[in-house]
């Protein structure tokens, strides 16, 4: 790729994926609307939400600083564009990409957790410190297990560390869900996935009723905006990756791949949505449990039940 | 109007502050979240910290201890920013007006750190979620002559 092409699918997927994320946002709140037998709001509302917050004014307080505050949110948001880049363009065109993309795009998914963890820090409330300590601690536990589930499918498509090897493996094997260790890791994938996204049952750094929205709490105006555009984007992303690993990407060569990517896409988005709205939120203790004595033992069990396929010529296991 | 004015007028997010009330207001002001009401029909969330919010529903009447508080919150929420006086007691501290114990009643106390801070008034002992409703359709009105 020369220098114009890497810019234009810089801003292309950035911009892309912002809106999309947006939309998704609306999705979940629709969704979350209807399952309370509410209407819901209207499907712009997110976007007006960050045109809103645009124009507000921008206040520090007076323990903050500064400089912290307020560059966590745009190095956030830098991040999540640049990985937005790489999983949307890996997935477009699956022999491009560069060596180790997958390692590079699980380093920049967890900058957005410590830039949460900088800003709390930088704001000086005793509520947004709570609320830092508490993503630390899910970020300590769903990073392990996220790994070994990614390692599995790596595992499967004869350890290639490349999103399109994964994506061009798949088309040749099949999708690695469709096996014992892949749909477990798959499964597990989905749990770091809602605990990534920070919502309930995992939402324990920005309690809304416990905390006041815990490591948000000090942030207002474009800055709060910053913060809802990252997670936004982090909502699309998330599933794509997903999808990209263990579902099999996209298949370009006729129209019904774009359909069947979209319905695996909206179907991840769909459960997401669901698993938040019909679980109670953990407190970090149980949170913690659950990831280091629960899914990482079963995701050590599927990368064993891979790597003795793997040796073994079983594909089903 | 600008654009951000009309992306204000659709997405008011609220907090709420108990300044003394008696929590009659409170389950009314609960009771436009429910499926019967529903104002996030309208964008209006209840959030939890006021950094974030763009609407302080206000109920109770504002004691003496709450007064400072009460500024405090104000002086927290970014601008612009419009308070709702939820109730006969945050209007003019109904039947509690005179009491040893009462500060200055809502408006006052906001006008006191904020001379042109835009106040709602929802009179009732409590108000009807219609009329806070209402009472939220006009205030977007008047956000549209910013």
């Amino acid at each position: 790729m020369n220098p114009s092409e890497i810019v234009i699918w810089f801003i292309g997927a950035g911009l892309g994926t912002l809106l999309l994320g947006l939309l998704l946002k609306w999705v979940d709140r629709k969704v979350t609307a209807r399952v309370q037998w509410r209407v819901g709001p209207p499907w712009y509302q997110p976007m007006v939400d960050i045109i809103k917050l645009m124009g507000k004014e921008t206040l520090m307080p007076v323990t903050a600083r500064g400089t912290g505050f307020l560059l966590a949110p745009v190095i956030a948001l830098a991040t999540m564009a640049v990985a937005a880049t790489i999983l949307w363009r890996s997935l477009w065109d699956p022999s491009s990409p560069f060596l180790g993309d997958l390692i590079v795009v699980i380093y920049l998914l967890a900058i957005p957790a410590l830039m949460t963890m900088l800003g709390a820090s930088a704001s000086g409330s005793p509520h947004a410190s709570v609320g830092a300590s508490r993503e630390m601690k899910l970020l300590l536990s769903y990073e392990l297990p996220m790994f070994l589930a990614i390692l599995v499918a790596v595992a499967r498509s004869g350890w290639t560390f490349q999103l399109g090897g994964l994506v061009t493996a798949q088309a040749q094997t099949g999708p690695v869900v469709f096996s014992i260790s892949g749909a477990l890791a798959m499964l597990i994938a989905i749990i770091c996935m809602q605990a990534k996204l920070g919502l309930v049952p995992f939402d324990v750094a920005e309690a809304e009723c416990e905390i006041m929205s815990g490591v948000y709490v000090e942030y207002s105006g474009p800055a709060l905006a910053n913060w809802l555009m990252t997670r936004a984007m982090m909502l699309a992303v998330m599933p794509l990756l997903l999808v990209e690993v263990f579902w099999g990407g996209l298949y370009r060569q006729a129209w019904w791949g774009f359909l069947s990517f979209l319905g695996r896409y909206v179907l991840l988005v769909v459960l997401v949505v669901l698993i938040r709205n019909t679980n109670p939120r953990l407190r970090i203790d149980q949170t913690m449990k659950v990831f280091w004595f629960g899914l990482t033992p079963v995701a050590i069990v599927a990368l064993v039940l891979a790597l003795i396929g793997q040796a073994e010529g079983i594909a089903w296991l | 109007m600008a654009l951000t004015t009309w992306a204000l007028r659709k997405s008011l997010w609220v907090y709420h502050v108990n300044a003394g009330a008696c929590n009659n207001c409170d389950i009314e002001v609960l009771a436009l979240l429910t499926p019967r009401f529903d104002i996030e029909r309208f964008g209006m969330i209840l959030v939890g910290s006021p950094r974030h919010a763009d609407v302080l529903a206000v109920t109770g009447v504002c004691t003496r201890q709450i007064m400072p508080r009460l500024q405090e919150v104000y002086m927290q929420m970014p601008k612009p920013c419009v308070v709702l006086a939820i109730g006969a007691c945050a209007n003019a501290q109904g039947i509690f007006t005179e009491a040893y114990h009462m500060g200055a009643a809502v408006d006052e106390t906001i006008k006191a750190v904020d001379p042109s801070a835009i106040i709602i008034y929802v009179p009732g002992c409590p108000p009807k979620p219609e009329a806070m409703i209402a009472a939220a359709v006009k205030g977007m009105e008047f956000l549209k002559t910013l």
